[in-house]
């Protein structure tokens, strides 16, 4: 029923292959990586297939946002590619999926979506959410992780059945029509996975970042300048919305904290490696997370300021043993605003 | 007038000595399925010569006596079967010794495994001792007595029983012999060279004599740990799995469990694997060498090691484990006994069958797992069922589950541990006569009028 708006002219026509090119994890000569990708828009089998580590980085990297990654998914789908070992994966389905407990409870604009992350709702107070409500739960669980486990399938499930849930049991009770989301896998899943896929989205999602850093402004007679350096650990899911980056420096610019330059930021950030932990890749996950980790170091960087949940639990204790604190983005706004 | 109560008082102290309703009444039971039986009287000693005295005065006028630690046994083998006094060795709490050069500590029977774990950790903290999956309240000789095992015991040499250095005890007849290099030397090093009398007492479920001190070893403890966790589907690679994890050298817990809840390891097997280190470059090397020795696995993808973000780890690191603890309580009932038996590696997917097949024919719910013994000479299986004590048809079904779980445990070639009196008949019963001939002797000799804990290990007609 959703079925991927893909373009294989546009493949066709590319001339840089950038979705493989600039793959940090799959080294391909031009000519192989045009040959490669050719067998995964024709439906064959493709070393990219088993080598995609699934960070979600050639959305971003694809000029035309003809969607590389999307593709990549359902094709290892479509050949009974699995990433993370079958056990794990059938585990995870099983964990994150729909309890079937929702009341309604009216969210009235702000609402702030902190999708299925209970664990967080201690960093949901202060004077920046203020007048906020929140929603969560499995209910709503906006179900993207599944591109890790190549189950685009599990995601075309469910995600309709989350959608109407926030519809009838929060937004449409409270009158919203938009929300906060607080990782931005879940804006990821609403602006980009669900247009790829002819999915209606029938509210606005705003990013996190968005709404922190218009709260900062509306709050500035309350900062107080961190003058820190902080490094960001740019998640998998921010790839899907890389229009979004420039809050980070703009947030930085009204706390006072320096985004310190550095070789694994922006364009070229790394997976924080919990995925690859998942996929068995032990070597990466310690070659990538030492990379990124010295990286961060050696900008002097007090504290490693995180927006993704997963990325947060997979790295804390790394980072706090190089010295640096790890820290959620939106706590990093409420130390500006001395809470 | 109690003219043994007045005895026993003389000995202990009328703080120290009960025949109380109320007293009798805790005494006679534990948390699990067997039938509760009164003591006539209720003694905590505070010494060996304590000791020595109630037992001779015991074995005088006939009294049965039941030592007991803990009382976490679950299966009865501290419910006084034909009355007298049970003995709660709980005040005999004092650590006496610890020889660091020569790993060994020489410990009070009454002293708690918690109170051990936290005093090392606090005056030797290179040091540790194996620990079971009990609440910390369990004790070091209460455990000895019954063959017990824990964390150390697969990478430590086995059972708690085979880390035992040395043992005082105080026999039936009212002597108090030490058995091992503390007979000879004043040190607690080693049971060998002398011939080996400490295994007249240890499993034995106080049948043979009451153990007043244990010297047990000591392992270093590393400063690192870490926990990592392997997840399948196919019960029938347990095996192979457990020896290649077993052969690389580099774990020191190895423990396989399965359980209905949650919904998300329903239907899965799960290995946890700890392993210690003194740095991190050991660390990563001995989780390299775990993580290739069942690489073929992973790449098959039909397993892996589960991603655990630290705070899922937290728990996973205690020693004991409190996972276990925090089961028994699930029917909010208060009641809890498992069958543990001790089996051969090779037997876990037939076991695993087996309890899935009991515990739907009872329509129970269960936890089973095996913990890996001497580095996979053996595993202790467990079939653990909650039940609520409230509910007699609850915990009638459950007796007979345990019953049953006993019966196959046997079946497929393993043995029940800590046994309840039925599970010791059908292990009797399978006995070879010799075996059987030459532990009734035994105890005849040690125990001539057959007061140690009667009722337990003797053929019932």
């Amino acid at each position: 029923m959703y079925e991927l708006k893909f373009d294989p002219a546009i493949c066709e026509k590319c001339k840089s292959c950038d979705c493989i090119m600039k793959c940090q994890y799959i080294d391909m000569d031009l000519e192989k990586a045009k040959e490669e990708h050719g067998k995964l828009v024709r439906g064959e089998d493709s070393e990219i297939l088993t080598q995609c580590v699934t960070c979600y980085a050639c959305e971003e990297y694809c000029p035309y946002h003809n969607h590389p990654f999307y593709l990549i998914v359902e094709r290892q789908e479509e050949k009974g590619i699995h990433p993370v070992p079958k056990p794990i994966e059938k585990s995870q389905v099983i964990m994150m999926a729909p309890r079937g407990r929702i009341e309604e409870e009216a969210a009235t604009e702000p609402v702030i979506n902190l999708c299925f992350f209970p664990m967080l709702k201690g960093s949901i107070s202060g004077k920046l959410y203020e007048g906020t409500s929140l929603i969560l739960g499995s209910d709503i669980f906006c179900n993207l992780m599944f591109l890790h486990f190549a189950r685009n399938s599990v995601i075309k499930e469910r995600l309709p059945a989350m959608m109407d849930n926030i519809m009838k049991y929060h937004l449409n009770p409270g009158g919203a029509k938009e929300f906060i989301c607080y990782h931005d896998e879940c804006y990821g899943t609403y602006t980009s996975w669900a247009p790829a896929f002819g999915m209606e989205v029938p509210f606005k999602p705003i990013h996190l970042f968005d709404f922190l850093y218009n709260r900062l402004k509306e709050l500035k007679s309350d900062i107080k300048p961190l003058n820190i350096k902080v490094a960001y650990q740019r998640p998998c899911s921010s790839r899907l919305c890389p229009e979004m980056d420039h809050f980070v420096d703009d947030i930085f610019g009204l706390i006072g904290v320096e985004r310190p330059e550095r070789e694994y930021d922006r364009e070229n950030a790394l997976c924080c490696g919990g995925v690859l932990e998942a996929q068995q890749r032990f070597d990466l996950t310690e070659e990538n997370q030492t990379k990124n980790i010295e990286d961060m170091v050696a900008t002097g960087a007090t504290h490693c300021v995180f927006n993704c949940p997963f990325c947060f639990f997979t790295l804390m204790g790394k980072v706090s043993e190089k010295g640096m604190t790890p820290i959620l983005m939106s706590d990093l706004c409420r130390m500006a605003l001395g809470e | 007038m109690d003219t043994i109560y007045e005895k026993i008082a003389d000995i202990v102290g009328t703080n120290y000595v009960s025949n109380a309703a109320e007293e009798l009444y805790l005494y006679s039971r534990d948390q699990g399925v067997q039938q509760a039986r009164l003591p006539d009287y209720v003694v905590m000693p505070n010494s060996t010569e304590e000791v020595q005295k109630i037992v001779a005065l015991a074995n005088e006028e006939k009294i049965p006596i039941v030592p007991m630690g803990g009382a976490l046994v679950l299966s009865g083998l501290t419910i006084p079967q034909k009355g007298g006094i049970v003995l709660d060795m709980k005040r005999m709490n004092h650590i006496l010794e610890v020889n660091e050069k020569s790993h060994y500590a020489v410990v009070e029977a009454g002293t708690a495994q918690g109170m051990l774990q936290a005093y090392l950790k606090k005056h030797h903290p290179k040091l540790k001792h194996s620990v079971p999956d009990a609440p910390p309240v369990a004790t070091i000789a209460g455990n000895i007595a019954i063959h017990g095992s824990g964390h150390l015991s697969q990478s430590e040499g086995g059972f708690h029983t085979e880390m035992v250095t040395g043992l005082e005890v105080v026999l039936a007849t009212g002597e108090v012999v030490k058995l091992g290099s503390c007979s000879t030397v004043p040190k607690w090093f080693s049971r060998a060279p002398i011939p080996d009398l400490a295994g007249l007492f240890m499993g034995w479920n106080g049948t043979t004599g009451v153990i007043t001190k244990v010297g047990l070893k000591l392992f270093p403890s590393p400063k690192l740990k870490d926990v990592i966790m392997f997840m399948t589907e196919d019960v029938d690679s347990i095996p192979d799995i457990l020896f290649k994890i077993i052969d690389t050298e580099m774990a020191e817990d190895i423990a396989f469990f399965v359980s209905p809840k949650p919904a998300y390891f329903d239907g899965f097997q799960l290995i946890m694997i700890s392993v210690v280190a003194n740095s991190e470059k050991e660390m990563k090397l001995r989780l390299e060498l775990i993580h290739e020795s069942v690489r073929e696995y992973m790449d098959s993808k039909e397993a892996g090691f589960l991603p655990l973000p630290p705070y899922m780890k937290v728990k996973l690191l205690d020693a004991p484990q409190k996972n276990l603890s925090e089961f028994a309580d699930i029917m909010k009932g208060g009641g809890f006994e498992y069958v543990g038996a001790i089996m051969p590696v090779e037997s876990i997917p037939e076991a695993y069958r087996a309890g899935l097949e009991i515990t739907s024919k009872y329509g129970i719910t269960y936890s089973m797992g095996a913990r890996v013994v001497g580095r996979g000479s053996c595993v202790m299986f467990y079939y653990a069922y909650p039940f609520n004590r409230a509910d007699s048809e609850n915990m009638k079904t459950v007796a007979k589950a345990l019953e049953e779980s006993n019966e196959k445990a046997l079946e497929i070639g393993g043995i029940p541990w800590k046994t309840e009196i039925s599970g010791q008949q059908l292990i009797l019963n399978r006995m070879e006569p010799e075996t059987y001939k030459m532990m009734t002797e035994i105890r005849k000799l040690l125990d001539p009028n057959g007061i140690m804990n009667p009722g337990n290990w003797e053929v019932q007609s």
